[in-house]
C-alpha cells in the first residue's frame, strides 16, 4: 500500500470512535437497504410461483390477468386457436385456483391447486416421494414439500382430506423451486380433476401453457394470440407483468422504495456528517500537508480512500449481518420471503458508493479551499 | 553551498475587497544568506507572518518577486511550486501541527511519504531524525504523550528530515517556557545551522534576539529596518 495510503489509514481507524461512528452509520444503512430490497426481491419472487414452478415457455391469457392467482377463464376454442398457429410446438391447458380442504383433524386449510394437462402432465413438480404417474389414480393429489407444507398438517403418501364434498389422497410428495406468495400450500392434480373438484365457471382454462417450435416464432404467437384478443406472454414477461402489478398497483413497491431511501438517507446523513466533522477536525493538518508541500491529488486520493474504506467495509458489514438474519429468520420462520439478489447487492452497492462520493465530496472540497497560509495565521 | 538563499524584492501584499482592502505588506525587500539565521520580528499585525508566507511559497505576492536560489518560484506551476517547497524547505508551524493519530515517527515520515519514498525507509529515516532531535525513545509514541518541547523537537524532526536547503520557524518559542524555548533555538543554532542551509525564524521574543545573525524588524506591513544581532555581530 502506498505510504500516503497508509496514513489515511492510520488517521482514520485510530480515531476509533468516529471509525466506529462511521462504519455503524454505513452498516446500518446498507443492512436496512438490502433488507428492504430483500424482502421485496423475496415477495415478487413468491408472487410469481406459479409461473416459475411451472417452467412453460409461453403463457396464454386474458389480457386483464395482472397476477397468477388472478385469473381469468378461457373459452375451450382458444387452446384450438393457439394449436392451430404454425409456430407453436404444442399447447396445452393448465388450471390454477384456490381449494379449502377439510383435513383429518376436522380443521380447514386454504390450498392453491394445479391440474395438469391430464395427456401430457406439462409443468409437473420434481418428485420426491411417490411417483408421478400416480397422480392418475383415484383421488389422486401431490402435496408441494415447501415452507407452506407444514400446514397440511403431517401429510404423508396416503394421507386423506376433504375437499367440496370429494376425498382427496396424498400419493407424492413433490417439491417446486418456489414457495406461494400467500402462505397456503400447494396440492398438484390433474386438470380434469381439478375441474371435477372444484366449482367452475363456463369457461374452465386458467392459462394455456404454449412452446414455441424457435425462438423466432414467439413474435408472430403473440401478434396470432392478440389479433383473438388474448394476450400471449413469455415467462420473464409475465414475471415482469406480476412484478410490476405488485410493485406499482399495491403500495407495496412504493413503501418499500421509500424504505430503502430512508435508510440511504439515515446512512448518508450519519456517515457524511461523521466524516465531515472528521475531516474538520483535521483540517490544520491537511492545511499544513499543503504547506509542506503536499498536492491537491494526493489529498484527494486520501480522502476518496477513507471514505471508500469506510463505505466498502459498512458495506460488506452490513450485507453480511443481512445475510446473517435471514438466515436466522428462515431457521425460525420457514416461509419468510427474503431474497438476497445480485440486484439487491448492486443497488446498495450503488447507493454506498453515493454515500462515499458525497461524504468525501464535502471533505475534499474544504481540504481543497484550506489556505496553507491559514496555518501560519492560526 | 554559499551566497543568497532567498531573495524578495519590492514585494506587496493585499488583502480584501473594497473598504475592507487592506495593504499587509508594504513594498518590502528580504534577503537571507546561507549559513545565517534571519529574524523576522515585529508586533502582531506587523505583517510578518505574510512576508514569511510569501517568501516560502505559501501565499503569493500581489506584486514583487521572490527568489530562491535563482528560481523565481512564484513563475512555478503550482504542482511544481509545492513539489519544490516539499523538497527544498522545511516547516515548523507556530502549533505544530502534527497528527495526533499517529506515532511520532510516522509524523516525522509524512515529507517522505509525501514524496513517494518506500514506507518502510521513510520510518527508519524518521527514527534516525528523532535521534538527532533526542526523542529516539519517543519514536512509538502519539505526539500528545509528550512535552510542549518535544512536540517542537518533533516537528524540526519533521522539518529536517528532506534535508531542505531553507528552514521556516514561525514563533518556536511561542508555546514553550523561557529556557526550553532557549534549548530549542540554541539546538536549531547549534544543529540545524549549516553554511548549506538558511534557517528564517518569526518571532515576537526578544529573549531569543542573540541567537540571530541578522534581524529584520517589520512595522506597519514595512521593513523598518534589517541589523545584524549584537551577540552574533561580535
Amino acid at each position: 500500500m502506498p505510504g500516503i495510503l497508509r496514513i489515511a489509514y492510520k488517521l482514520l481507524v485510530n480515531d476509533r470512535a468516529k471509525f466506529t461512528a462511521l462504519l455503524v452509520g454505513v452498516t446500518f444503512a446498507v443492512l436496512l437497504m438490502v433488507q428492504m430490497a430483500s424482502l421485496f426481491a423475496g415477495v415478487l419472487h413468491r408472487s410469481s410461483a406459479t409461473i416459475i414452478n411451472v417452467g412453460a415457455g409461453m403463457w396464454v391469457m386474458d389480457p386483464a390477468v395482472q397476477t397468477v392467482a388472478n385469473t381469468i377463464p378461457l373459452p375451450n376454442y382458444v387452446l384450438d386457436e393457439v394449436r392451430s398457429i404454425p409456430g407453436v410446438k404444442y399447447a396445452v391447458p393448465i388450471y390454477s385456483g384456490a381449494a379449502l380442504l377439510k383435513l383429518n383433524d376436522g380443521s380447514y386449510q386454504a390450498a392453491n391447486i394445479v391440474g395438469l394437462d391430464d395427456t401430457t402432465l406439462i409443468g409437473a413438480p420434481q418428485m420426491v416421494a411417490g411417483s408421478i404417474q400416480d397422480i392418475f389414480a383415484e383421488n389422486a393429489f401431490i402435496a408441494i414439500d415447501d415452507a407452506e407444507f407444514y400446514k397440511l398438517k403431517g401429510a404423508r403418501l396416503g394421507s386423506e382430506f376433504e375437499l367440496n364434498d370429494h376425498r382427496g389422497r396424498i400419493v407424492g410428495i413433490a417439491r417446486v423451486p418456489a414457495s406461494s406468495l400467500f402462505g397456503t400450500p400447494t396440492l398438484y392434480t390433474t386438470y380434469e380433476r381439478a375441474l371435477q373438484y372444484i366449482p367452475n365457471t363456463r369457461f374452465t382454462i386458467s392459462y394455456l401453457l404454449v412452446e414455441p417450435k424457435t425462438s423466432a416464432d414467439i413474435a408472430a404467437i403473440k401478434a396470432r394470440v392478440a389479433a383473438d384478443g388474448y394476450l400471449a406472454l413469455t415467462e420473464d414477461e409475465f414475471m415482469r407483468r406480476v412484478s410490476g402489478f405488485y410493485m406499482y398497483q399495491t403500495g407495496i413497491g412504493i413503501n418499500m422504495m421509500l424504505m430503502t431511501l430512508f435508510s440511504f438517507v439515515i446512512g448518508l446523513s450519519i456517515s457524511g456528517q461523521t466524516f465531515y466533522t472528521f475531516i474538520l477536525e483535521n483540517i490544520d493538518r491537511f492545511g499544513a500537508l499543503k504547506a509542506i508541500g503536499a498536492q491537491s491529488r494526493g489529498l484527494i486520493t486520501m480522502i476518496l480512500f477513507q471514505a471508500g474504506f469506510v463505505c466498502l467495509t459498512g458495506y460488506g458489514l452490513g450485507v453480511g449481518l443481512c445475510a446473517a438474519l435471514i438466515w436466522l429468520a428462515r431457521a425460525r420462520l420457514p416461509d419468510y420471503a427474503a431474497l438476497l439478489t445480485l440486484s439487491n447487492l448492486g443497488l446498495a452497492f450503488i447507493m454506498v458508493v453515493v454515500i462515499a462520493g458525497i461524504s468525501s465530496y464535502f471533505g475534499v472540497r474544504r481540504v481543497l479551499l484550506i489556505e496553507p497560509f491559514e496555518i501560519f495565521r492560526s | 553551498m554559499s551566497g543568497v538563499a532567498i531573495e524578495a524584492t519590492g514585494i506587496n501584499r493585499w488583502f480584501g475587497e473594497g473598504e475592507a482592502r487592506t495593504h499587509a505588506v508594504k513594498d518590502a525587500d528580504f534577503r537571507a544568506n546561507f549559513g545565517e539565521i534571519v529574524y523576522v520580528v515585529g508586533p502582531s499585525g506587523s505583517g510578518k507572518t505574510t512576508m514569511l508566507s510569501m517568501i516560502s511559497g505559501i501565499l503569493r505576492p500581489t506584486s514583487g518577486s521572490v527568489r530562491i536560489e535563482g528560481i523565481d518560484i512564484w513563475g512555478l506551476p503550482a504542482d511544481e511550486l509545492a513539489d519544490f517547497r516539499l523538497h527544498r524547505i522545511g516547516f515548523v508551524f507556530q502549533d505544530y501541527h502534527l497528527f495526533p493519530r499517529l506515532t511520532t515517527a510516522e509524523n516525522v515520515a509524512i515529507p517522505l511519504v509525501l514524496q513517494n519514498r518506500d514506507w518502510a525507509d521513510a520510518l527508519a529515516e524518521a527514527r534516525k531524525d528523532l535521534e538527532v532531535v533526542g526523542l529516539g525513545n519517543r519514536a512509538s509514541l502519539p505526539p500528545v504523550k509528550l512535552s510542549g518541547g518535544e512536540q517542537q523537537r518533533v516537528a524540526i524532526a519533521r522539518a529536517i528530515i528532506s534535508r531542505p536547503d531553507i528552514m521556516i520557524f514561525d514563533e518556536p518559542t511561542a508555546s514553550l517556557d523561557g529556557e526550553t524555548g532557549r534549548n530549542i533555538v540554541r539546538f536549531i543554532r547549534e544543529k540545524l545551522l549549516s553554511d548549506k542551509r538558511c534557517i528564517v525564524i518569526v518571532t515576537h521574543d526578544s529573549r531569543i534576539y542573540e541567537f540571530a545573525d541578522r534581524v529584520m524588524r517589520m512595522e506597519d506591513g514595512k521593513v523598518t529596518g534589517v541589523e545584524r544581532s549584537e551577540m552574533n555581530a561580535q
